[in-house]
């Protein structure tokens, strides 16, 4: 492996461990009575912000309560994150193409799996309201967008990465630059 | 015929001149750009607070200048029904005196405090005149957190005023009257022989500002009005204005008006703690209430105290003297360097500026023109530094901007007048409507004063508003003071009847303005944090009802088995954790009022049942969409029924049987 190649795994393996200590995601909210605005932080053991806020207000709509117990991706994801922190780790220091490549299909399965749950999560949420729910508008879900802006009644919804989110893009590119470096044909020296 | 004629026409004539010169009136004060600089718009916010007494109402009022718009009425001293202040069993505790509950009180005066004689904006303290109290209000919170009654006191008016690094609150008494260990039932026109003026000292602490009356010095029987307390040099003194040294008890509009000249007394109060230290003095009975508002147990206590520790005024032979200061003077100010006193006669036609240097100088060559009950009196034209001539008719009260300038307020000659300190010389009067009680200069009474705008707390309004019956608001008016020249920008009402006001830039408190109360932290004795808690108890004739409210529910909302001649207590928490979310609770046909609960908080509110039936109870504060939802019943039986009871709310609400 080239030496430059291994320097960018190595880094970032290493910075992916401080996606197990800052929020991943978040989505801020706004409406008319809320100027100040409501923040849901997504991190890989829990949730914070508004909280409870926003499950009050969800609870016009029938929207389900959010309880961290309800998800096992808490539980899972700190372990995955740290075990794919150290299989990089593993292949900087072992410099061996099979182990690195291993690692890049592992990085790029948890990122399809997880892109996949959390899309499922809010159609689950934004879908399975309760019939008996105060607020009724016929034909109206409230799945909330996995990236950008998405107007929910008096609701503004934007989702966008949080600092982990954006760590997890940036080793997703230094990735790809070794990956890049990797596949490249070895000119042959004279 | 002709003559006749002519005579008649010149008549006509001279009466249309006259006419023509009558003076013109308030429609032309106002420049053009007044309303561009009072307009504050919608969503932006004011420049500062102003904190003003609400008089009669017994409350404070919060008004942003310069805007002139009520922000809030702050209740302190008489109970709110909007809030439940003074009404809910949590708070009745802050109404409480040694005369039993006060439900009333008339406040006059505030202060902020101070550090190094400028405001810190930590708390604000209120007087209340009727039943001698000094209240501390908590700025994170705008709430009432301390009463302390004065003993020995009667008509707290001459109060609160605090020392430059609020180490305590002053306040002297109105009026005189026989201390509370002596026999009171004696002839009111023992008056002089048997009367006092107590000036109390109360302990701020630095930490919690909680008070605590240190001392109070027993004077002779005379009238204290506003006073000050020094700064810069002077800090460390203490000057008490007084009237009434004729000590007269009747008819006091001409018998206490006879003396040429009253006193300001000077006290260097920091010699007079250190001899309360050093065990000068005595202990003296005397009841009073100290009502403490605790914001964990979101409740009041209130305790009696049974003594107060007094020095009479001859103790302070060396650090009490009086100046001479002409007609019952109404204030006593010191200017931000604290060399100046400026006295404020309100009967007289001068403003006499005495000099702090002169004072200590006369004091070493004891020039004194004899005493007054064994105090010296020291010479009044060594301790003058120079009289303001001919400056309106009746001064009552003077403040400060930051280049030696000083504001008067003349209530007879109905304005107010800016004059320089130094030279003495008048340089700007423009009219009030009408009749200035107290002015307020933004930190006009502090070492560094902010200036810029100056509020007049007029204490007649006739046609300065829409008519509303013969009963009018109080009315205030703003000048901007930045330029040489004042000049009027606003008219505003203002509820009950201001005496002064604190006004403090708004950046000092808006960003330590507490949101919500945390629940985790709520103490209260009969808080339940969750639904799953609520419950009702019966204790013989005593009903607790342990509920929450929450957007958009009561638990519980269904009640059964109250009984005719129960004493039911409702404890309601407010389960939201939310800003601005205050659910309010009523009951049909209480005797009582509604409470307004905030979020995190718990208040209890006694009910006892009129008729047997079904009452509604209900959510008093349009909380959110579904606040016209939030309701539920109470069944009251008869006395001695055998109804069950039951409670719950949805599934949890009694079946039928």
């Amino acid at each position: 492996m080239h030496i430059r190649s291994r320097l960018l795994v190595g880094i970032a393996s290493a910075v992916l461990f401080i996606t197990l200590f800052v929020p991943i995601w978040q989505i801020q909210l706004s409406a008319p009575q809320y100027p100040e605005g409501l923040e849901l932080y997504i991190h890989a053991d829990k949730l914070s912000g508004d909280v409870d806020i926003i499950n009050g207000l969800n609870n016009y709509i029938g929207m389900k309560p959010l309880h961290e117990d309800d998800f096992i991706e808490f539980t899972v994801l700190p372990y995955a994150l740290a075990a794919l922190g150290l299989i990089g780790l593993l292949a900087a220091a072992i410099n061996r193409k099979k182990i690195f490549f291993t690692w890049v299909i592992l990085f790029g399965l948890f990122g399809v799996i997880t892109i996949i749950r959390f899309y499922l999560w809010l159609y689950d949420y934004g879908h399975n309201l309760n019939p008996n729910a105060p607020i009724q508008v016929p034909g109206m879900s409230y799945q909330p967008p996995m990236l950008g802006y998405k107007q929910l009644l008096n609701f503004g919804a934007y989702s966008i990465p949080a600092i982990g989110g954006w760590i997890i893009i940036g080793v997703v590119v230094l990735t790809a630059l070794a990956v890049f470096f990797e596949l490249k044909p070895k000119k042959n020296k004279t | 015929m002709d003559r006749n004629l002519k005579k008649i026409a010149l008549a006509v004539v001279g009466l249309a001149f006259f006419a023509g010169c009558k003076p013109k009136t308030a429609s032309d004060a106002v420049s053009g750009n007044a309303a561009q600089k009072v307009y504050v718009a919608p969503g932006e916010h004011d420049e500062f607070y102003s904190f003003t007494s609400g008089g009669f109402s017994g409350q404070v009022s919060v008004y942003g200048i310069p805007s002139g718009r009520l922000l809030k009425v702050l209740p302190v001293f008489s109970q709110d029904p909007e809030t439940g202040y003074g009404y809910s069993e949590d708070t009745k505790p802050m109404l409480n005196t040694s005369h039993g509950f006060v439900p009333w009180g008339d406040q006059h005066h505030l202060a902020i405090s101070q550090t190094d004689g400028d405001y810190d904006g930590r708390w604000l303290f209120a007087n209340e005149n009727n039943t001698p109290r000094v209240a501390r209000l908590d700025l994170t919170t705008f709430t009432t957190d301390e009463i302390i009654e004065i003993p020995n006191s009667a008509g707290n008016h001459s109060s609160p005023f605090i020392t430059d690094n609020t180490e305590y609150v002053i306040a002297g008494t109105r009026f005189s009257v026989p201390f509370e260990d002596e026999d009171g039932d004696i002839p009111i026109s023992s008056y002089a022989e048997n009367f006092s003026g107590a000036l109390s000292f109360i302990k701020v602490d630095s930490e919690s500002g909680r008070m605590a009356i240190d001392f109070q010095l027993k004077t002779p029987p005379v009238n204290y009005d506003l006073s000050h307390t020094g700064k810069g040099p002077s800090s460390g003194w203490f000057f008490f204005s007084t009237y009434n040294t004729e000590k007269a008890h009747t008819l006091l509009e001409v018998n206490a008006s006879q003396n040429d000249k009253d006193f300001i007394l000077a006290v260097n109060w920091k010699k007079a703690a250190e001899l309360v230290k050093q065990g000068k003095g005595r202990k003296v009975k005397a009841k009073y209430a100290h009502n403490v508002y605790d914001h964990s147990k979101h409740s009041a206590t209130s305790t009696i105290l049974d003594e107060v520790h007094v020095l009479d005024i001859e103790d302070l032979e060396g650090i009490a003297y009086y100046i001479p200061c002409p007609k019952s003077p109404h204030g006593s100010d010191v200017d931000p360097t604290g060399e100046y006193i400026v006295g404020s006669g309100k009967l007289a036609s001068l403003i006499p500026v005495f000099s702090f240097s002169k004072m200590l100088q006369a004091i070493e060559d004891q020039k004194f023109d004899g005493d007054f009950d064994g105090i010296p009196v020291l010479n009044y034209e060594t301790v003058l530094h120079g009289e303001v001539q001919k400056p309106g008719l009746g001064p009552l009260h003077t403040e400060f901007d930051a280049h030696g300038n000083a504001y008067t307020s003349f209530f007879v000659s109905s304005e107010v007048v800016k004059w320089n300190i130094e030279t003495l010389e008048v340089i700007d009067r423009q009219p009030t409507y009408y009749s200035t009680g107290h002015l307020t200069v933004a930190g006009g009474d502090t070492k560094n004063p902010y200036g810029k705008y100056l509020v007049a707390w007029n204490k007649i309004t006739k046609d300065r508003y829409l008519p509303t019956g013969p009963e009018l608001a109080q009315s205030a008016q703003l000048f901007d003071i930045s330029g040489d020249k004042m000049e009027l920008l606003l008219d505003f009402p203002t509820i009950g009847e201001p005496h002064y006001a604190q006004i403090i830039p708004a950046s000092m408190l808006v960003d330590k303005q507490k949101r919500i109360y945390d629940i985790n932290e709520n103490n209260h004795k009969y808080v339940v944090k969750n639904e799953n808690e609520t419950r009702v108890e019966r204790n013989g004739n005593r009903v607790d009802v342990y509920m929450t409210l929450i957007r958009t529910h009561i638990t519980p909302d269904n009640i059964e088995g109250i009984r005719m001649g129960d004493e039911v207590y409702f404890h309601i928490t407010n389960l939201e954790q939310d800003w601005d979310l205050p659910h309010g609770f009523a009951v049909m046909g209480n005797n009582n009022a509604e409470v307004l609960i905030l979020p995190g908080e718990t208040k209890t509110l006694k009910w006892e049942p009129t008729k047997v039936g079904i009452i509604p109870i209900y959510c008093s504060d349009f909380c959110s969409a579904l606040h016209q939802e939030m309701q539920g019943y109470v069944r009251v039986s008869p006395a001695g029924s055998n109804t069950p009871l039951r409670y719950g709310t949805g599934d949890n609400a009694p079946k039928a049987e």
